[in-house]
């Protein structure tokens, strides 16, 4: 018996199996993008520390109970209210010119009951255990926002680029090299001018 | 002239497809290359609260942490209380932080120490069991937090 040539396999359906396997992975594909807030928490702390005191005027207290109602600076407000009164409130420059704590390029009513700059200006969350999730992120959201919304105009006044812009570049990775360095100066720049200054009371229990 | 005859005059020629099978290979490796087949799967409502300050989550150093109400399936065994869930199952309060140390360990060496954690929360869940997960953090000394949103504004809506 001579040996036999092997026949050919025909490669015909080849196509067929390919666009099978490529069905399968087309509809098991789940391209995920997660975004979300990005927040540092504090360190714990060993000892108490004595109580760092923040004149009233500086701190801008907001209660949410676990009705999901807001009470800001003792009043009731709405959700959609919170980001300009945030607004209000860190970009006041209450200092009086000549001061040390000045605030030169804050653009609001100077009120001398409401921050005196920025810098000093913290904002405090206060939650019920009962408060939903939901609205607990619908108020971070709204704070950063309004920090969002004042670094932009800073950054836009001396860059003349928004600070979210600028940050989204930089997490993109498009920008690199020496480039790279100058914007994290900004950033850092604007930064400074506006801190994020956001304190998380431990949630109240239930009831109290 | 007899040069530029016209060979043959056999209508339209057939197009090959042999080539067809590289095309579809290429689409099916592009997209086994991008599929992220689910680790895991959710034992909890996950109907996340909507934010437009966003910034992107950076995936290869997330350890992430699910929470919220049983899903229906599981609502009869286990109650609607909100419920913690890391990898394929219900990790209690107390079991967490030994959770989360193990989920570590298998993070790259460089990246351990700039660990985030990714909280995906329902929106319906109570804020205190998000700040007990948080303080158990605390703990761990993983400061660095981001809470998953979804797209879109929940004041205009």
């Amino acid at each position: 018996m001579g040996r036999r040539a092997t026949p050919e396999v025909n490669a015909g359906s080849m196509a067929d199996i390919a666009f099978l396997l490529l069905i399968f992975f087309l509809v098991t594909t789940t391209i995920e993008k997660d975004k979300g807030i990005a927040r540092q928490l504090p360190p714990k702390q060993e000892d108490i520390p004595e109580d760092v005191i923040i004149k009233q005027k500086n701190l801008f207290i907001v209660n949410v109970n676990r009705n999901d109602q807001l009470l800001v600076e003792e009043e009731l407000m709405e959700l959609k209210d919170l980001k300009q009164a945030a607004i209000d409130f860190i970009d006041n420059g209450g200092a009086p010119a000549g001061s040390p704590e000045h605030c030169n390029y804050c653009k609001g009513k100077r009120l001398p009951d409401s921050s005196d700059n920025p810098d000093k200006a913290v904002i405090s969350v206060q939650n019920d255990r009962l408060t939903s999730y939901g609205m607990y992120i619908a108020v971070q959201n709204e704070l950063v926002a309004a920090y969002n919304h004042l670094r932009n105009r800073e950054s836009q006044r001396l860059y003349g680029w928004d600070f979210t812009e600028m940050k989204k570049a930089m997490d993109d990775g498009d920008i690199k090299g020496a480039k790279a360095d100058d914007i994290e100066e900004k950033l850092k720049n604007i930064q400074a001018l506006i801190p994020l200054k956001l304190s998380e009371a431990e949630p109240k229990q239930a009831g109290s | 002239m007899s040069k530029f005859k016209k060979k043959k005059d056999g209508g339209i020629p057939a197009i090959s497809t042999a080539s067809l099978p590289d095309i579809v290979f290429m689409l099916l490796f592009f997209f086994m290359v991008v599929t992220v087949l689910r680790d895991s799967n959710l034992l909890v409502e996950q109907t996340l609260p909507k934010g437009d300050q966003v910034e992107k989550l950076k995936k290869d150093r997330s350890l992430f942490i699910y929470a919220g109400k049983p899903s229906p399936r599981y609502q009869k065994q286990y109650g609607t209380e909100g419920k913690i869930q890391i990898r394929d199952k219900y990790t209690s309060l107390e079991g967490l932080p030994a959770a989360l140390t193990e989920l570590r360990e298998g993070l790259h060496q460089d990246l351990q120490s700039r660990v985030m954690v990714a909280l995906k929360v329902d929106e319906e869940t109570n804020t205190g069991l998000v700040s007990d997960i948080k303080q158990k953090l605390r703990d761990l000394q993983m400061y660095k937090v981001i809470y998953i949103t979804s797209p879109g504004n929940q004041v205009e809506n």
